[in-house]
């Protein structure tokens, strides 16, 4: 999907020809004529410096083409060119980082929206050349030790670095050093489980959630994941850099009446964390709640078990499910869905419910059964209402 | 922050200057902001201070993390001092001190020039605000409104701008001023605000979009004349505020160009060709296009005045002494000292309007005026479009630069729009032909009903192409009940 080239354009329809983007180019790709303003796509690096600013949003286009249009075609226009094909939002300019996202968001069945009312995300403001640097200023576990699952609540800072990021947005990191082959690590993308305001309110950080990957193999061996590994061993004042962020899609509404049912295992958890966390700071009057279904093996394994005691039920009703406990049946996420079926259908009925999947790869076949047989014991075309929701930017999806 | 870029917001002023470190600065502004609220409550928008509106608030002043949206109630806005990052080695880069380091502190000898250019700059902006206070109550959609309101805390937060470098770099005299800008009220018989153009009313939303595309235009036009300044705090502070008025620039032109949208439609769906046929064209409900050019006409003219006379030693002294510039001229390319060449100025000679060339330096106003000119004809000019693609055959003018002139060459004089010479009684008998009826403005101010279910919008105006922040149509831009 990423052959050819995304173009940056400029929407000569929308555009006030303000000058803004030029003087706020810092490589000089935007220059103008009597008639346009434009983007040298031989020059233009995707900063995106020029997209906040703009105050028409005539900036923010991007285009899938195979071969770029010149400036002379650019500077004729009265209007854009028909928009190609494909989805309308970009999740990341990076190749790498737009085929991983593209990959996590597969289960959803279809080109991804965001919510109507989400907050636009800033994305590919750093890429792997111009990575902003971060430091290290929390790294703790969030599951009980002693228990085989090991997952780290890591906390970057990004000092007088400007890294704005929305809930569900992700950050790339390329672990250090080369793989077998001599070559750099590939980027691996990591959920922001912080909310857009930082840790606290009105903190230049962000946090991850991050579970150290040791697998025995099957001819006795460990498989020590590269990047899990070594974002977990990070020391407090460890400079990372940073990537990103990336996502335009799995975004959370900022209707205070939207409800948000999140469907989560293991780390999957770490968008609705800053979800959770971003509706708990709004203190918000409004009649949406959340609704998380969490699955992990124990209490002890499940991140964030003993922050979650203390949500209020009025912001956050939650469905914590182990499949390991001591004593009792294995169960999964989707069968306390099934469990919960009326009030998932009286849910998925409103046109203001919002429905996220995040886990591991696999998830999404149990839940969708789930909500079929929901559906069909409700009065309620589950197949139908998905396509629905998830061109409405209410169905998201994304596993790994 | 060391560097400048990020925004401390601990404080109770948000800053990039490190206030907290800046006793005497940091008490004489939070000394002035209790007034300023004051103000704000008195003079700002009537009847919403309590409505949460989905605000931009600049949040840095690095372009990757420039603005944040979100829901406010205006009286807790952040306005704060933001300027733009200090160019490390900045040099002057016009006129006799041309090639010197561009100045941190206010030379003793420019202290009067940069007071009074840095005290009418901050006059306009608290001025717009009173002229546009009761606006809200007939907005056409609440995404009108919000732009409303973003324009206006923006105008606050300028001048905040202008109250920062005077009570920084002016001392005693700068707090003086700074108190006086709160005192001056637009329109008062006592206390009028320094310019003309400043003391008119804005009576309804036709005149407030011609108001920012017009009139907030040549406020773009000093700042960018300001921009260039060799006092360095001055240039980054008007650099800033330059990306926050392009937002103004965006409100005018895209309201007007949307009341050129719906009556074009609904002239077409009415079967409607000729752009003159008023009833017919009112019956709809829209603003008709000849309306919308005497509305054209007295806004341009109006604001013409605000650039002073076109001969002018203030501006030549201005220039020379490094303090304020031509418009980009950065990039222009000449010996930017001016002292040997000339300039075209129209001229009244005798009753007859000439060219002249005068020296270029005593014809800065008259330089920044074409540069404006320009400016406005390139969104005249996209206006035009639409008409043109509806296939409406009617076409926007800039009426000439003689035109119901008060300041400068041409108040000696009456012409008409086409700039042709004409006696006093003439230009009363076809007044109404060019300048707003009162007609004109009846009809206009029964269109002036508030609409405020989100995503309608009034009989006379098209909703936009793109919604603030990429919002969706329904988007609820204000919300005036607590839910």
């Amino acid at each position: 999907m990423m052959d050819g080239l995304k173009q940056h354009l400029i929407d000569p329809e929308i555009c006030i020809r303000c000058n803004t983007c030029e003087a706020t180019c810092p490589i000089g790709a935007i220059t103008h004529d009597d008639n346009n303003y434009v983007v040298d796509a031989g020059t233009c690096n995707g900063c995106m410096d020029c997209v906040a600013p703009c105050p028409t949003g005539a900036i923010d286009n991007w285009f899938q083409v195979a071969s770029a249009f010149s400036l002379e075609e650019q500077f004729s226009w009265q209007e854009l060119p028909p928009r190609p094909a494909g989805p309308a939002a970009v999740d990341a300019l990076d190749a790498e980082a737009a085929a991983l996202i593209a990959e996590a968001h597969q289960g959803a069945g279809g080109h991804a929206r965001a919510p109507a009312s989400a907050s636009k995300p800033r994305v590919n403001l750093f890429n792997r050349a111009n990575p902003a640097m971060a430091r290290v200023s929390g790294n703790i576990r969030v599951t009980k030790s002693g228990t085989s699952s090991e997952v780290h609540h890591i906390i970057l800072d990004f000092g007088a670095v400007a890294f704005p990021v929305l809930e569900g947005q992700s950050i790339g990191v390329v672990p250090p050093g080369v793989d077998a082959q001599g070559r750099p690590h590939a980027m691996r993308l990591y959920s922001v489980c912080s909310a857009r305001d930082g840790e606290r309110p009105n903190t230049n950080n962000l946090a991850l959630t991050v579970k150290r990957v040791a697998e025995p193999r099957a001819d006795g061996t460990l498989f020590r994941g590269v990047a899990s590994n070594w974002l977990c061993d990070l020391a407090l004042g460890d400079s990372v850099p940073v990537i990103g962020p990336f996502g335009a899609t799995f975004l959370m509404p900022d209707d205070p009446d939207a409800d948000i049912i999140m469907v989560c295992t293991g780390t999957g958890a770490a968008p609705f964390r800053g979800f959770t966390e971003r509706r708990r700071r709004l203190a918000s009057s409004g009649r949406g709640r959340l609704h998380l279904f969490f699955g992990a093996r124990t209490p002890q394994e499940l991140p964030y078990f003993g922050p979650l005691q203390r949500l209020p039920s009025a912001l956050l009703d939650q469905e914590l499910v182990y499949s390991r406990l001591p004593g009792a049946p294995k169960e999964y996420v989707q069968s306390r869905m099934r469990g919960r079926g009326a009030d998932l259908a009286a849910l998925l009925r409103r046109a203001t419910t919002h429905l996220y999947v995040c886990g591991l790869k696999g998830l999404e076949a149990g839940v969708e059964e789930a909500l079929a047989e929901i559906g069909a014991a409700h009065g309620l075309d589950w197949p139908m209402l998905s396509s629905a929701m998830r061109e409405e930017g209410r169905y998201h999806v994304e596993t790994y | 922050m060391p560097d400048g870029m990020n925004v401390d917001y601990d404080g109770l002023i948000p800053n990039n200057v490190d206030l907290a470190s800046d006793a005497r600065v940091k008490k004489a502004l939070e000394t002035w902001h209790p007034g300023y609220i004051d103000w704000w409550k008195d003079m700002g928008p009537d009847g919403f201070q309590e409505a949460l509106v989905y605000l931009r608030t600049a949040v840095s002043v690095d372009p990757k993390g420039w603005a944040k949206f979100d829901y406010v109630r205006m009286p807790e806005y952040k306005w704060g001092i933001l300027l733009a990052p200090r160019v490390e080695g900045r040099l002057i880069g016009f006129g006799s001190h041309k090639g010197e380091p561009a100045w941190q502190e206010i030379p003793g000898e420019y202290r009067g020039m940069l007071r009074r250019l840095m005290v009418i700059q901050g006059d306009t902006e608290p001025a717009s605000v009173e002229q546009q206070r009761h606006l809200g109550k007939t907005a056409p959609s609440l995404y009108d409104m919000r732009n409303l309101f973003q324009v206006n805390v923006e105008e606050g937060r300028h001048l905040w701008a202008m109250v920062y470098l005077l009570q920084k770099y002016l001392g005693k005299d700068g707090r003086e001023e700074a108190e006086d800008l709160l005192r001056r009220r637009s329109g008062d018989a006592d206390t009028p605000r320094m310019l003309g153009a400043f003391n008119e009313t804005t009576p309804d939303w036709v005149s407030f979009f011609m108001f920012t595309f017009f009139t907030d235009r040549d406020g773009k036009m000093q700042l960018e004349a300001l921009a260039q300044s060799g006092f360095d705090p001055l240039s980054r502070t008007c650099r800033f505020m330059l990306t926050e008025e392009a937002h103004h620039m965006f409100v005018g032109e895209t309201g007007v160009q949307r009341i050129i949208e719906r009556t074009c439609e609904a002239m077409k769906a009415a079967g409607i060709e000729d752009p003159g046929d008023t009833a017919r064209i009112r019956a709809l409900g829209v603003v008709d296009l000849p309306a919308l050019q005497r509305k054209v006409n007295l806004h341009f003219s109006l604001t013409l005045d605000l650039f002073g006379s076109e001969v002018s030693t203030n501006a030549a002294n201005a220039y020379n002494s490094g303090v304020k510039g031509r418009y980009r001229e950065d990039k222009l390319d000449d010996d930017h000292r001016l002292l040997d060449s000339t300039y075209p100025v129209l001229r009244c000679r005798d009753g007859a309007i000439v060219q002249e060339a005068v020296p270029a330096l005593s014809a800065l106003n008259m330089r920044l005026r074409d540069d404006y000119v320009a400016d406005c004809q390139g969104g005249v000019n996209r206006w035009n479009k639409v008409m043109e693609k509806a296939g409406i055959a009617f076409r926007l003018t800039l009426p000439h630069v003689a035109f119901n002139r008060r300041i400068g060459e041409f108040s000696a004089i009456e012409a008409d729009p086409e700039g042709r010479v004409m006696d006093a009684g003439a230009w009363a008998a076809n007044r109404d032909r060019w300048l707003p009826t009162g007609d004109d403005n009846l009809y206009v101010t029964g269109l002036m009903r508030p609409v405020d279910t989100a995503g309608a919008y009034a009989s006379w105006i098209a909703p936009p192409k793109v919604g603030i922040d990429n919002k969706p149509g329904h988007f609820e831009y204000v919300k005036l009940w607590d839910a």
